[in-house]
């Protein structure tokens, strides 16, 4: 229940929604370090990291769209790249810094967040999380991006709605305001 | 009379209501009366409201919520109808939040008289309502404050969520006259405002859905927990319509978190503690099929039978004038047969639903698309009353259609899992799931004979057009199928706008035992692309321009021809491209809309096709956001691209090929065209915008690679098609 307590800050009001009181494996804790917060948890260390994101700490916002790292929905960052965490056993993503879009800023600070709600790229709104997430490291490592880069960075991001233009749009509007702020 | 309409009506006498609100006779939702307010609804139940009607409540807190009866999918619904009400309560807009609206007839469509989303209806259908029940409240605060200064209400007005006396000065929150408001007599028929003094209507205004959609806040089906809850994945038939002979589950029990496995209707389900053991064990599952009477459809073997059919005249949807008699007149005629393959919807949150069954009753989350529909079929899988059954709807992390089946699939077969289960679950699809799963867009195949006299005008058209109807076996049978003819097979094409004097649109329907469904857009989707590319195909063969071919035959149809002159004019229609590049233009109306688009694509020595630039004029009568018009135009033309490139269904020995997104594919970021979308102003009546942008891109983009490339595209989708120079 410790560890429930732990994960809950910040989290939905849905958590937690797994039983922790027993432990189903013969594998010990796994530790992860998510949007800063340390947590153990007792999965299967084969599980893709999403599931144990979405299930075991209720973290949401990260999607399950194809689970073969064909789509993006499940991007999230690890150690500041971006991964699919779809494919990401948990095992693997032990003792690395683990951010998701809840931990980018809850409170819609971030230039792409900012950028995202003035363009209104969101249609359904699924695949935005992990195009958010890809954009984020896009930007952290190139703080001008061309229409051409962004294509390359955003490339494993599908978006079904086709909010394509406005996801380039956005970018360049965020890597302005960044630009502008720093 | 039923209990539930003497309960309404002792209410109606009454006058009382829940939380001090007081409804209006007009819309009385059942959960009003219930003892209690569905959990899900997200209200601070402390704070006394004021709730007017069906779609309004307004809290002493200032908060206007708009309950919605649509669901929100991507199409800005949860904005555009919200704005109807705020702009003629005179709300301040800040304080606006939505709400979707539970099962309930309160909340059927006006039109199709079920609670559901789709046809591109939600704003045309709710363009009065809303407007109206924004209008009452506004009435019944200005009452409100009226008594409390002891003024006659006409000299009062509402302003951004203030009544105000002009005389006085006076100002009055609507939070703080909501309580009173609540003891006014509703009045009736509120006249509406005089469009030219709206002060929503009509201004490009941000959704209010964005910022949890950017935060990961939003909640989408397939985010919906609740306690106890197991997470269930479904081994379905291979083949459509096959069924379990047998099935050992040894080897998935003994994956740690799998909890039981249990045969339902549709297969064998996985009950787990967690999505990654529930797929474990599937993978584990083995199951012997009996695959049925499906086991050796095949795409290949289909096409034929559609061609050969497409040879001989089906059912007669529309005749004018005597179009044998005209083409054997004819300067010149040509035939062109069109292939369009299955498509599935492949909305990113794959399928879902969670269900709660309990003895006495059942309650669902869901992203659906049709409500009342799903309700029934899950009592009836329950065994319980429709108003035992309670459906949640979150955010839809797209529909496209495929969250609307009559058959309700994927709602029944998880209230069959629920009741074997004895707990509440949540099944999930996988993508592979998703994709394999059926309730496709039909595959089509056209057959078109177009005749010309010497200056090259088409003077007889005839199309016969072969596919699976959609709506038979459906309840929608009796008012969509006419003397056979599904209407929605034939849409798009028997209403062609074009002034053709002679033309005959025929359609056979073939039964297949592969399930399909309406797919953004419905018939147009295969119409649009059809008729297109065959009316291109006439002009190129007349010697005469496209465009300027188009404009003589929308002589009588000035709001086609507007749009159509606006994207030629946007689109560069006429001016020179380098060698390589071409332009194609389509026009298709859809869903009360017109819409024109002009493609730019190149298509390079290897056969590669590139498109450009997309130019798409629309004229979809009233606008109530600007933006989000152009937000599904610009969607609509990427979805439509995708179409028109990348995917199709097939079959081989009775099973789908194709599994996820590297055989069935979508448009990516780095494919993606620039977009212009202008809108043609209009004070008609709101009509459609989800569907109406899908239609004219194939053709568009078709009759473009005809431009590039003198070769024509008659098959769907492009890239299967060798373009090598």
């Amino acid at each position: 229940m410790l560890k429930a307590k732990l994960a809950t800050k910040g989290l939905p009001s849905n958590y937690p929604f797994c039983d922790f009181r027993f432990s189903i494996y013969d594998t010990p804790m796994i530790n992860l370090k998510v949007n800063g917060k340390q947590l153990n948890v007792d999965v299967d260390p084969d599980t893709p990291l999403l599931w144990v994101l979405r299930e075991t700490l209720a973290l949401t916002g990260t999607k399950y769209g194809c689970g073969m790292a064909l789509c993006g929905a499940c991007t999230v960052h690890l150690n500041g790249e971006a991964i699919r965490s779809c494919v990401k056993r948990v095992a693997d993503a032990a003792g690395k810094e683990i951010t998701t879009i809840e931990g980018l800023a809850l409170n819609l600070s971030h230039p792409l967040q900012k950028a995202w709600i003035e363009v209104d790229v969101p249609q359904c709104g699924y695949c935005q999380s992990g195009q958010i997430m890809s954009a984020a490291v896009l930007l952290s490592e190139n703080p001008a991006p061309t229409d051409n880069d962004i294509d390359e960075a955003m490339t494993g991001n599908i978006c079904r709605c086709g909010t394509y233009s406005r996801i380039r749009q956005a970018i360049h509007r965020a890597a302005e305001m960044k630009r502008s702020t720093t | 009379m039923s209990a539930t309409e003497m309960k309404r009506r002792d209410f109606l006498k009454t006058g009382a209501a829940l939380g001090g609100g007081l409804l209006l006779s007009l819309y009385v939702p059942e959960w009003v009366l219930a003892d209690s307010v569905p959990e899900a609804t997200p209200l601070t139940p402390s704070i006394p409201r004021f709730a007017p009607n069906a779609f309004v409540r307004i809290g002493t807190d200032n908060i206007v919520t708009v309950i919605v009866n649509k669901s929100e999918m991507g199409q800005g619904v949860y904005t555009s109808l919200p704005m109807l009400v705020a702009e003629e309560l005179e709300a301040d807009w800040s304080k606006v939040r939505y709400e979707p609206a539970p099962v309930d007839a309160a909340y059927n469509h006006p039109v199709f008289g079920i609670q559901m989303t789709g046809g591109s209806t939600s704003t045309a259908s709710e363009w009065e309502r809303f407007r109206q029940a924004g209008a009452t409240a506004r009435v019944m605060l200005i009452g409100a404050a009226a008594k409390n200064w002891k003024v006659d209400s006409a000299s009062l007005r509402a302003e951004n969520g203030y009544v105000i006396n002009p005389a006085s000065g006076a100002r009055a929150s609507f939070g703080s006259l909501a309580e009173v408001a609540a003891t006014m007599t509703p009045p009736k028929d509120v006249p509406l405002k005089d469009p030219k003094d709206f002060k929503l209507i009509g201004k490009p205004t941000r959704r209010l859905d964005t910022p949890d959609k950017v935060n990961g806040a939003a909640q989408f089906g397939l985010d919906i927990a609740i306690p106890g809850m197991m997470t269930v994945l479904v081994a379905r038939a291979p083949v459509f319509g096959g069924k379990v002979l047998s099935f050992n589950a040894d080897k998935a029990k003994a994956v740690p978190g799998v909890k039981n496995v249990v045969q339902i209707p549709s297969g064998v389900a996985v009950i787990a503690k967690g999505f990654w053991p529930a797929k474990l064990g599937r993978d584990k599952l083995e199951i012997s099929w009996d695959d049925g009477p499906n086991a050796a459809l095949s795409s290949t073997g289909m096409r034929e039978q559609y061609a050969t059919l497409a040879k001989t005249p089906g059912l007669v949807a529309r005749k004018v004038g005597d179009p044998t008699k005209a083409l054997a007149g004819a300067t010149k005629t040509i035939t062109a047969e069109y292939e369009m393959p299955y498509l599935a919807h492949a909305a990113m949150e794959p399928l879902n639903c969670v269900v709660d069954l309990r003895s006495d009753r059942c309650e669902i989350w869901t992203g659906t698309q049709f409500q009342t529909g799903d309700r029934a079929a899950a009592a009836a899988a329950a065994g319980l009353k429709p108003e035992q059954v309670t459906i949640h709807t979150p955010l839809l992390g797209g529909g496209f259609g495929r969250r609307a089946n009559p058959a309700s699939d994927f709602v029944i077969e998880a209230v069959q899992v629920a009741k074997a289960a004895k707990a509440p679950v949540k099944v999930v699809w996988t993508r592979e799931d998703d994709t394999r799963g059926g309730w496709y867009r039909p595959m089509w195949s056209d057959r078109f004979t177009g005749g010309i006299d010497e200056k090259g005008n088409p003077v007889a058209w005839t199309h016969t057009i072969v596919g699976q109807s959609i709506i038979a076996g459906t309840p929608f049978e009796g008012f969509l199928i006419k003397d056979g003819i599904d209407g929605t097979s034939v849409e798009g094409a028997a209403d062609l706008l074009y002034g053709i004097p002679n033309l005959q649109v025929d359609l056979h329907t073939p039964k297949i035992g592969v399930p399909v469904l309406w797919w953004r857009s419905v018939g147009h989707s295969h119409n649009g692309f059809a008729v297109e590319a065959f009316f291109d195909e006439l002009a190129h063969a007349g010697g005469r321009d496209p465009y300027e071919l188009r404009r003589t035959l929308l002589a009588d149809q000035p709001r086609m021809r507007a749009v159509l002159e606006l994207a030629a004019q946007k689109g560069d229609w006429g001016k020179r491209l380098p060698a390589g590049r071409g332009r194609g233009i389509a026009t298709h109306f859809s869903f009360s809309s017109y819409v024109a688009q002009v493609a730019e694509v190149s298509v390079d020595k290897q056969g590669a096709v590139r498109v450009h630039r997309m130019v798409c004029a629309v004229d979809c009568g009233r606008v109530v956001n600007p933006d989000t018009v152009k937000a599904q135009m610009e969607g609509g033309i990427n979805f439509g691209l995708t179409a028109a490139l990348k995917s199709e269904i097939t079959l081989d020995r009775g099973r789908v090929q194709q599994r996820n997104f590297h055989d069935y594919q979508m448009l990516r970021i780095n494919e993606a065209p620039e977009i212009e979308v202008y809108i043609v102003p209009s004070t008609e009546k709101p009509t459609g915008v989800g569907e109406p942008s899908v239609p004219p891109v194939a053709p568009a983009v078709a009759n473009a690679i005809f431009a590039a490339s003198g070769k024509r595209i008659r098959k769907l989708p492009i890239l299967k098609v060798d373009l090598r120079g």
